[in-house]
């Protein structure tokens, strides 16, 4: 008996925020009723132009172009930022010396960096892939540079009281040590990554996600293909996010996670 | 930190400027070298920036840039902060429209564009509800960690003293939280610095990010496109520095023990 | 210079505290877990009562039940006549130095329970009691600038400041050294005696519950019950040389089993 009450409010539990959704839905078919220009889609105008990419074909297409887009020039970022940041955030003076450059670069947003993107790449693939790797490579230096600096110094000196050569300091010690902060930094940029994509893809390139937006609201105002894709744009951002939390819980990795 | 011995006082001055100085000089070089005619070379952006200032072209993008970020983070902060402290004070509610949220969050603020102009028409108006859609979700998010993660010990300590529930908020919760709402709104000023940009090099036709389009699309100017860009990096750094001394003052100064 | 007194606020009616057959299950994710089963006290008016026992052996969460932030499973617990529901500024929890608030200053901590008090009255009684645990000094120091033991010794400030008729103190000096230990319990029988509070005082130390308390509640491992209740009949300030001392150490050593050669 006390099982099955449990059960059922567990249940109730899990069905309030659908029935929030839910809620939210209805208010939003009743609401574009009143709008003067009657361009806005209800929900299922969106259902529909989903259906309709998809049909076309152009669903597939347009996702797998944009993640192609993150995944290079995210993965480009990493490989470049990552050990350049460990590098500066372990030896003081560099960190000094590049503070000040990179406190300015930082703030900058990537798709300001677009006449230069064009300047260098023409329009097209490369200049999206570049504004992304601008938008990531920061970050992620920061958050390099960051965690190597919060190391607490016990683990080094416990590393060098073992008699650790700096190459085996850098392995057992170092690495271990920073992966936990890395890896919610990944998560944060691989964030950032998808939100500049699409803004890239609204001005300086002609396929993916952004790209759809931008045209079917140009070529016809088909207002049900634009919320269609900003949907599938949040849903997509989601999946990565939830992707890269399941890769924070991977056991060898959760030391560095007090219990959630 | 590391195995190099304790940098001096002068260091903290040499170190950055040599590395700037380093850099100017690659940068220089760079352009020479290849011949290019097109991307400017330091001191042409020097030049550019003194043309910018003279034709006080350059002050009022700015003021126009920081009027809009002003209107739509101050609408972010009205609205998000209430909302992120009543969803960390009922965790049940928060669990409720968290779903929402999450797919809400990771729609770029420019995907949303023809959305906002279908609502507010091309203009001011669009580019500060975008900007108040970057900033929005992080100040929530923010504000609802910030709450839950006071420790019990105050909120026991607040009930025993007797406190009824609103006293408890502004007393006890509110004070806790309020070094990771700072935070947060810090984060979120900056993201909404980037969308600025990003919105004025679409939306609207003032502002810092429409020097960066326009200077290039009239005339390749793109001394003033380098000039425009390190303003904005500039000014986004200022913006941070400004609020890391909010954060300073030192009623709440016991929320940070570590300078970041 | 004379202390001058508190302006007096009147005492409840009654501050005697009855545990009454008090058990306390806890479920998690489907286990129960039986921390304490049938316990029986009386805290008399005025007394020093210790709650010993080894760690996680179940006193805190009697502590708690008393405070009002638990309840018990079964029994009651009563506090002037009335069961004990929720917290109420009639007891007082003292928690260890961390429950001290940062973001105000040693003035502002000590006034916290005291708003409704017009402004000449709190500041009145906040300078008195800087003075009792011997913060003068400090008033507008912030607590990260204080010291273990001035934390602590701030947290009881706050805590006496609202008059309350008892204090339940849970392990306040665990994380002090054992210098700074022997000092503050000095201090807190020297401020228990200047006004003679209920207290009832939870630690896993003997030696602590024999030097401070009137009574000592001998608690066994989970599920706790009460072992022993020791009548501690040596008058203040105890010498913890002398003979008396050491045989009712001696005792409760032997009661909770442990031998006393290393």
């Amino acid at each position: 008996m006390q099982d099955e009450t449990t059960a059922s409010t567990k249940l109730r539990i899990q069905l309030r925020p659908i029935a929030f959704i839910a809620v939210l839905l209805v208010l939003w078919s009743i609401a574009i009723r009143w709008q003067p220009s009657h361009l806005l889609p209800g929900p299922w105008g969106v259902v529909g132009g989903i259906a309709d990419l998809l049909h076309h074909g152009l669903l597939l297409k347009y996702v797998v172009a944009s993640l192609f887009r993150v995944t290079w020039g995210f993965v480009l970022a990493v490989v470049l930022a990552i050990p350049l940041g460990l590098a500066v955030g372990w030896f003081r003076r560099a960190e000094m010396a590049l503070n000040p450059i990179l406190q300015i670069l930082r703030p900058i947003s990537p798709l300001a960096w677009i006449p230069i993107a064009i300047l260098w790449f023409g329009v097209g693939d490369l200049a999206a892939i570049f504004l992304i790797f601008v938008g990531c490579f920061f970050p992620l230096m920061l958050t390099a540079i960051n965690a190597v600096q919060s190391i607490p110094a016990v683990y080094v000196n416990a590393g060098r009281n073992f008699g650790l050569s700096s190459a085996a300091l850098a392995y057992r010690v170092l690495y271990p040590a920073v992966v936990p902060n890395l890896i919610v930094g990944l998560r944060i940029t691989l964030g950032i990554a998808w939100l500049v994509v699409v803004a890239a893809e609204m001005i300086a390139v002609s396929s993916g996600l952004g790209f759809l937006i931008v045209d079917a609201r140009n070529a016809g105002n088909r207002y049900d293909l634009v919320v269609a894709g900003m949907l599938i744009i949040g849903l997509i951002g989601l999946l990565l996010d939830m992707g890269m939390r399941s890769l924070e819980k991977v056991k060898s990795f959760r030391w560095g996670y007090s219990e959630d | 930190m590391n195995s190099l011995s304790e940098p001096r006082k002068w260091e903290r001055i040499f170190w950055p400027i040599l590395a700037s100085a380093l850099l100017l000089v690659l940068w220089h070089y760079s352009v020479a070298w290849s011949g290019t005619k097109v991307f400017p070379s330091p001191r042409e952006v020097e030049k550019g920036m003194a043309e910018l200032v003279r034709h006080h072209v350059l002050w009022r993008d700015i003021v126009d840039s920081l009027c809009r970020v002003a209107a739509g983070f101050g609408a972010a902060v009205v609205l998000g902060v209430p909302l992120g402290l009543a969803l960390g004070w009922y965790p049940a509610a928060n669990q409720v429209v968290n779903p929402v949220m999450q797919i809400l969050r990771p729609i770029s603020p420019i995907a949303w564009i023809p959305v906002a102009i279908i609502f507010f028409g091309v203009g001011d108006r669009a580019a500060i509800f975008l900007i108040f859609l970057g900033a929005f979700f992080p100040i929530v998010v923010a504000c609802i960690s910030g709450v839950s993660n006071v420790p019990s010990v105050f909120r026991r300590a607040g009930r025993n003293f007797g406190l009824t529930a609103p006293q408890l908020l502004t007393k006890v919760l509110l004070p806790a939280a309020l070094p990771q709402i700072l935070i947060g709104l810090r984060i979120a000023l900056g993201i909404a610095w980037l969308v600025v940009v990003a919105a004025e090099m679409i939306a609207v036709d003032s502002g810092l990010g429409y020097l960066v389009i326009d200077s290039r699309n009239s005339g390749k100017r793109y001394d003033l496109v380098v000039a425009a860009i390190l303003m904005i990096g500039v000014i986004g750094l200022v913006l941070d520095l400004a609020f890391r001394r909010l954060e300073k003052l030192r009623s709440v100064r016991w929320g940070f023990r570590f300078e970041s | 210079m004379p202390v001058t007194q508190p302006v007096s606020v009147p005492a409840a009616v009654t501050t005697k505290l009855s545990v009454e057959h008090v058990s306390m299950v806890f479920e998690r994710d489907g286990k129960s877990t039986h921390v304490l089963n049938d316990i029986n006290l009386e805290v008399g008016d005025g007394e020093f009562v210790c709650l010993l026992g080894p760690s996680g052996c179940g006193k805190s969460t009697l502590l708690n039940a008393m405070a009002g932030f638990l309840s018990p499973t079964s029994g009651e617990i009563r506090a002037g006549g009335e069961v004990v529901r929720k917290p109420d500024p009639r007891r007082i929890f003292v928690f260890q130095e961390r429950g001290v608030f940062p973001w105000l200053t040693v003035e502002g901590n000590i006034g916290f329970g005291l708003s409704q008090l017009s402004r000449a009255e709190r500041e009145k009684r906040i300078a008195y009691y800087v003075k009792m645990v011997g913060l003068e000094g400090f008033e507008k120091t912030y607590p990260q600038e204080l010291s273990g033991g001035m934390k602590q010794r701030l947290e009881v400030a706050r805590a006496l400041a609202v008059n309350p008729d008892m204090l339940l103190l849970d392990e306040p000096f665990g994380a002090l050294d054992s210098i700074t230990r022997l000092i503050m319990r000095g201090e807190l029988l020297r401020i228990w005696e200047a006004e003679r509070k209920t207290i009832v005082f939870v630690t896993h130390d003997i030696d602590e519950a024999v030097q401070l308390a009137d009574r000592v509640v001998v608690m066994s491992a989970r599920p706790a019950t009460i072992q022993q209740i020791v009548n501690i009949d040596i008058a203040h300030p105890r010498d913890i040389s002398s003979p008396r001392y050491l045989e009712l150490r001696d005792g409760i050593f032997k009661q909770i089993g442990l031998a006393h050669k290393l």
